[in-house]
């Protein structure tokens, strides 16, 4: 028996550090291409180390498209969707986590099936059509404001205020506070790292966005990273994967860095809210 | 005063969702029965005309097959190997939080990026795996406009993108198992591989459903990153889902009506797939 787990043990070790570096391997793959000479990224059979770093990748992948202003792009869209997403959410988590109304059943109802009506989508080509009634293409409004209210955000809030103990409530009232005061006073503090899962979750959600900015916006200036990455690949006409590699980890580095320093919160955040990125 | 504080609370969420969901929603119903004159100057009521071309149009049933096709074999897969991965993860080896990162970080990828990525590995002079099924396999096709190796890249692209959600939810899972369940298997003398799949895999159903209705709606309409830039919905059509062919028909030939129709074909999965969360998942899953 012992002989037995001791094999055992050897063999899940063994396949765990394979499996962890197959998953790992595109993007480590991708990294080392970005600092590959042409020839090398053409070399047969493939190489996997790149000689030298060779600079020129992401000297050629920002020349050839303005991935600068567009990382600024994202960043902003990201940040203001979060905002507004955490804003609206905490909102109306707080009404249907303290209070009861008159509607509440069908409020909650209209919130849940939003979840299984993807605006960014499936409903493009009306979302578009409003957008151009607005005057609102190729602008940050058309990228961000339709964004910046979801039934999973709510929910996460309201499942979270409701695990605080009612005897709180119940005394901040007594003391005479409002609900706004104790929301802002009681409630959010006790929330914050759940908030904070919840902002990350949301910022690499609107971070990866794609179908939504590639239909709105028009102008290289508007365009975001993800966008921009596949710019990249159609001006490549000669598919020197080297530079789309470079443009790629510009592309890629932000969200995969903050994921790697606060990968706990993410997945915290996740199983408890059952939230899709 | 406290008794209208929730409706103020609510007003921002429903202001954003009536206006930019369920306005949308709304409009793309009536988009359906539209078609844009000739010259694009007005809009001409024509009844059922968009959904009767749909479904006496052969290629759109092509649609609706590649869509199954890719669908279910992506989530099939992805479940399959993210619960068999998960238990190699619940077993507090040595270097599990490392490893566990690593697998988790295709989370943090865009369908965008993963497209990128595997478009590389895939490509028939520089990419790795391409490679790698030359010398083992002795396949060499140019993987992304070949039928049908084009939907398998555009599968391996999407499986790995959603593992580490599954991953995520299954560590979870197996982690809520009460060891007393577990060990009693043991004394039965349960080989590990029957006591994984006849033990604790009928255990977290309600996981494994949540997941697949999860990832199911993730391959219907977040798959258009990878599709547009990994295969354009090509060769011959062989990988255009819906809601890339739905793009196509509302961005590229700008019709309208069509693309709202099929819009509307599209909530007609998603409700089937609304009533079955309904019915199966919000019942049975408690995430904490």
């Amino acid at each position: 028996m012992r002989r037995k787990n001791k094999v055992y043990f050897i063999v899940s070790e063994i396949l765990l550090i394979i499996v962890a570096l197959i998953m790992f391997a595109p993007i480590l793959l991708a990294f080392f291409m970005s600092f590959m000479k042409p020839a090398e990224v053409f070399s047969f059979p493939p190489k996997v180390i790149p000689s030298s770093f060779y600079w020129q990748n992401y000297k050629e992948a920002l020349r050839l498209v303005p991935l600068g202003r567009m990382l600024l792009n994202s960043a902003i869209v990201a940040i203001f969707i979060t905002v507004g997403k955490l804003f609206t959410g905490i909102l109306a988590g707080y009404a249907f986590s303290n209070f009861n109304f008159r509607g509440k059943k069908i409020a909650f109802a209209t919130l849940f099936i939003t979840l299984f009506l993807p605006a960014e989508t499936v409903m493009i080509v009306p979302l578009f059509l409003l957008m151009k009634s607005l005057g609102w293409v190729n602008t940050y409004f058309a990228l961000i404001i339709p964004f910046t209210a979801s039934a999973t955000n709510t929910f996460l809030m309201r499942q979270h205020f409701r695990t605080i103990p009612s005897e709180l409530s119940d005394a901040a009232r007594i003391d005479g506070a409002t609900p706004m005061q104790y929301l802002l006073k009681v409630l959010l503090p006790l929330s914050k790292a759940m908030i904070g899962g919840a902002a990350l979750i949301n910022f690499v959600y609107a971070w990866n966005m794609y179908l939504w900015p590639l239909v709105v916006t028009m102008e290289d200036k508007m365009k975001t990273v993800q966008i921009g990455v596949k710019m990249l690949i159609d001006a490549e006409a000669a598919n020197n994967w080297g530079t789309i590699m470079a443009g790629t980890m510009i592309a890629l580095g932000p969200t995969l860095l903050v994921f790697f320093l606060i990968q706990h919160l993410f997945v915290k955040s996740l199983v408890s809210s059952g939230l899709k990125g | 005063m406290r008794k209208f504080t929730p409706y103020f609370l609510l007003i921002p969420t429903f202001v954003i969702i009536i206006f930019f969901i369920y306005a949308p929603a709304v409009s793309s119903f009536k988009l359906s029965f539209f078609q844009e004159s000739f010259f694009g100057d007005r809009s001409i009521f024509v009844g059922l005309d968009n959904y009767i071309d749909l479904f006496t149009d052969s290629e759109y049933y092509k649609v609706l097959r590649v869509t199954f096709v890719y669908s279910l074999s992506s989530v099939g897969i992805t479940i399959f190997l993210a619960f068999l991965i998960s238990q190699l993860l619940i077993q507090k080896l040595p270097g599990t939080r490392l490893f566990r990162t690593l697998m988790f970080s295709p989370y943090a990828v865009s369908p965008a990026i993963s497209a990128t990525l595997w478009a590389m590995l895939f490509t028939p002079t520089a990419g790795l795996v391409s490679y790698l099924f030359q010398v083992t396999f002795n396949i060499n096709v140019d993987w992304l406009t070949t039928v049908p190796y084009a939907m398998v890249a555009l599968i391996a692209a999407t499986v790995w993108k959603m593992l580490p959600f599954d991953l995520i939810f299954y560590i979870a899972a197996l982690q809520n198992i009460p060891d007393s369940i577990l060990e009693s298997s043991l004394i039965d003398g349960a080989s590990g591989w029957t006591r994984m799949w006849k033990i604790k895999f009928p255990l977290v159903t309600p996981i494994t459903f949540y997941l697949f209705i999860m990832n199911f709606t993730t391959t219907m309409f977040s798959s258009f990153g990878i599709i547009d830039i990994m295969t354009r919905g090509g060769p011959l059509g062989s990988t255009t889902t819906m809601i890339y062919r739905l793009y196509l028909d509302g961005f590229a030939f700008q019709d309208n009506g069509l693309a709202a129709a099929e819009s509307v074909v599209m909530f007609g999965v998603m409700s089937v797939i609304t009533y079955l969360y309904f019915r199966f998942v919000e019942k049975g899953v408690h995430y904490q």
